[in-house]
């Protein structure tokens, strides 16, 4: 091996260990995982099951919300949020049929909603305006249609 | 052990002479131009409907009734990753296998010929459901979404013939490793070996998935499926089989192309190590496509973060080889100073620019990869349309301009014919217009994903969202891109044909490199395929066994099927 090569692979081997470092740092000592929330429920006795039985909006605490929603082909439940800006929104998903996708656009939300599984994923959302809620795994012919609005104030 | 090695060259030069003077095996070659003539063909509709996708979603076709975007997608997707990929690598590395072996055994090539027909009619059982907007479900399939069961039987047929495949490329290398003990397997032999192994690898897990847990569901015989097993199953071939391509690809970059430029290959030894590290580590990538998703805990999803991320190396070992190659190469034609080894390259032969962008192309692909594996990077981006820029930039141009290259001298070779020198301008023309085309959709495609423009959606507006947003410029040039796109492939599938059937009648070579000649004897440890697929299962073993077990043991209920198309 030439000298270049192994300063090359050197480089190489410490470029993937720092991206090692620094995503371990940020999801460990600053909880920045990506959403892996572990919970199961009975994809067909998702209406019947707390706390999907009672889906919508609720305030936790000052500036803070719990979101229960359901996804499901082509709509989320419930629909049209509003907000104050400054507030940090938990979310608490799951399907009623297929795959789905929660993603906020402009924001770092983004989470796959499976049947079967309970997902949960926060964001606090300080800037006031509309912002674009979707489904992001194809999930059938209605697919694109599939969206609704976070209003913040 | 010197005796060896002097044996061993010799015999390679004499195994060189004898193909030299019995050129190509017409048997074999007929085996090699059936695949290759349905690669193209699917490289011909893949391309069309992917036209009419890019078109859709820039704003300004709307599709009719009868044909739905996500039946185009679905099909857009089979035909380019599944068909025309394998396909492509099976005609190559069979063609490969015969030149480098001495020639096909009978019983292989009859194997060959059992497979073709076993993964056609599989097609076809896949294609009619898919056309009948029965099965549109993606390249993905993901249960609960429910396609018609002969959908999934024509799966089956088509891994059954990947597996007929396997078998005689195994088949092959182990009687001429019978034959010259002691002896490295020649290169191109090599290569193919990791790719068969790999490919019975990646196919076993979705075989599992497709055999034991859907169809059983899908005919109503068991109520429900468990959708993370089948996901997490079908995500360990998923993106096993795109790296299979992109292996493929490399084959031609370390043995095919420093011959064309006329040069020696890289480092035999190293090039064999890499070889081994893609085939051990590969199956494990595939974790990296459920960053976000429940169910699975945090250690568990940076474990697989580690071992996307190994994955690099070995690709970082050979964008330093390449260059080497080219570097030395171009200093012996006289290239002086700093640079002047780049001129001497050979700019207008289309058997090396095409292979040469798409490594150039890998620089940045690759680098995506890294990027979109972490996991909070891959947050933002996960399903959005990033990551259909990510894969055209890695298998529209890296893999699919190798094999692209690799046709404007395997197709002749295969029909006794030549390339032509207007032949080669058309191959230079559109290797162009594929470039232009492709840089300009994987770049919009890249900024929209980062804007939050979900992939596979049909065209939108959602509300004055896309337009606020600032996705509508970039989905225009995404179909801008589309359109060139089809214009090249309209000239490829138009040369390979043309070279197949038409062109002057002469003969033109395998083009193999040697090595340097001061080079060190590779050690013997490269050829223990049997160790390499032990640790391979070890690999595979520790990245599956604990969460998959996990999935089973604390299952929720299951699913029933739906048809939501």
């Amino acid at each position: 091996m030439h000298l270049d090569e192994k300063i090359w692979l050197t480089l190489s081997f410490g470029i993937i260990m720092i991206f090692m470092l620094i995503t371990g740092y940020q999801a460990f000592a600053l909880e920045m995982g990506p959403p892996s929330h572990n919970e199961i429920i009975d994809p067909q006795k998702v209406d019947e099951t707390a706390p999907f039985d009672e889906p919508g909006i609720k305030q936790i605490g000052e500036k803070e919300y719990e979101v229960v929603m359901t996804l499901q082909v082509f709509s989320f439940t419930p629909m049209e949020l509003e907000i104050p800006a400054g507030s940090t929104v938990h979310f608490t998903l799951t399907s009623k049929d297929v795959v789905h996708g929660f993603q906020v656009a402009n924001t770092n939300i983004n989470a796959m909603v499976m049947p079967g599984h309970i997902q949960k994923i926060s964001q606090k959302f300080s800037e006031p305006g509309e912002y674009l809620v979707l489904c992001n795994e194809y999930c059938g012919a209605g697919h694109q249609l599939m969206s609704t609005t976070i209003t913040v104030k | 052990m010197d005796a060896a090695i002097e044996q061993n060259r010799r015999a390679a030069v004499i195994s060189e002479k004898k193909n030299k003077v019995l050129g190509v095996c017409l048997e074999d070659a007929r085996i090699s131009k059936s695949y290759l003539a349905v690669a193209f063909v699917a490289l011909l509709l893949g391309g069309l409907l992917g036209l009419l996708q890019g078109l859709n979603r820039a704003g300004v076709l709307e599709l009719p009734a009868w044909l739905n975007y996500y039946q185009i997608l679905t099909a857009h997707g089979l035909l380019l990753v599944v068909v025309l990929s394998a396909f492509f690598t099976i005609g190559y590395f069979y063609a490969g296998l015969s030149h480098t072996l001495g020639g096909l055994l009978p019983k292989v090539r009859k194997l060959a010929w059992i497979g073709f027909w076993t993964k056609m009619v599989g097609l076809v059982l896949v294609v009619v459901p898919v056309l009948m907007n029965e099965a549109s479900v993606m390249y993905t399939f993901y249960p609960p979404m429910a396609a018609h069961p002969v959908f999934y039987f024509g799966l089956v047929l088509v891994v059954l013939g990947i597996w007929i495949l396997a078998t005689g490329a195994f088949i092959n290398v182990a009687h001429w490793r019978k034959n010259h003990k002691g002896q490295h397997l020649p290169i191109l032999a090599f290569f193919a070996t990791g790719v068969f192994v790999l490919l019975v690898g990646a196919t076993a897990f979705v075989a599992v998935e497709v055999l034991f847990m859907i169809i059983p569901w899908s005919l109503g015989w068991v109520e429900t499926i468990n959708v993370m097993v089948a996901r997490t199953l079908f995500w360990a071939f998923g993106h096993t089989a795109v790296n299979i391509w992109y292996l493929t690809a490399v084959s031609a970059w370390y043995v095919i192309v420093p011959k064309i430029i006329g040069g020696t290959r890289w480092n035999d030894y190293l090039t064999r190590v890499v070889v081994i590290a893609l085939v051990i580590m590969n199956i494990t990538g595939g974790f990296h496509h459920q960053i976000v998703d429940p169910g699975i805990s945090l250690p568990i999803k940076f474990m697989h973060v580690f071992m996307s991320l190994a994955i690099g190396f070995p690709s970082l070992m050979t964008a330093y080889a390449m260059f080497r190659v080219f570097e030395r190469t171009g200093r012996r034609k006289g290239g002086k100073g700093a640079l002047g080894w780049f001129k001497k390259l050979p700019w207008g032969d289309v058997r090396f620019l095409s292979p040469f962008i798409a490594m150039a192309a890998f620089i940045p692909a690759g680098a995506g990869g890294i990027v979109q594996s972490t996991n909070q990077l891959d947050q933002v981006v996960h399903n959005t349309m990033w990551i259909v820029g990510h894969f055209h930039l890695t298998l529209g141009m890296s893999v699919v301009m190798t094999f692209f290259g690799i046709s404007y001298w395997l197709v002749p070779y295969l029909s006794k014919r030549v390339l032509t020198p207007q032949m080669n301008k058309l191959g230079i023309i559109q290797t162009i217009i594929w470039t232009v085309g492709m840089v300009i959709m994987a770049i919009s495609m890249h900024a929209a994903g980062l804007f939050g423009s979900p992939r596979r959606t049909s065209f939108t507006t959602y509300g004055d969202f896309a337009e606020t947003l600032g996705w509508n410029p970039l989905m225009t040039a995404v179909g801008i891109g589309a359109t060139l796109l089809l214009i090249a492939v309209i000239l490829q599938v138009y040369a390979v044909f043309n070279m197949m059937f038409f062109a002057p009648k002469g003969e033109v070579e395998f083009p193999i490199a040697e090595i340097e000649q001061d080079e060190a004897p590779t050690p013997y440890m490269t050829e223990r395929w049997g160790i390499w697929v032990v640790v391979m299962l070890i690999v595979i073993a520790m990245a599956y066994v604990l969460p998959l077990t996990d999935m089973i043991v604390n299952a929720p209920p299951g699913s029933p099927p739906f048809k939501t198309w």
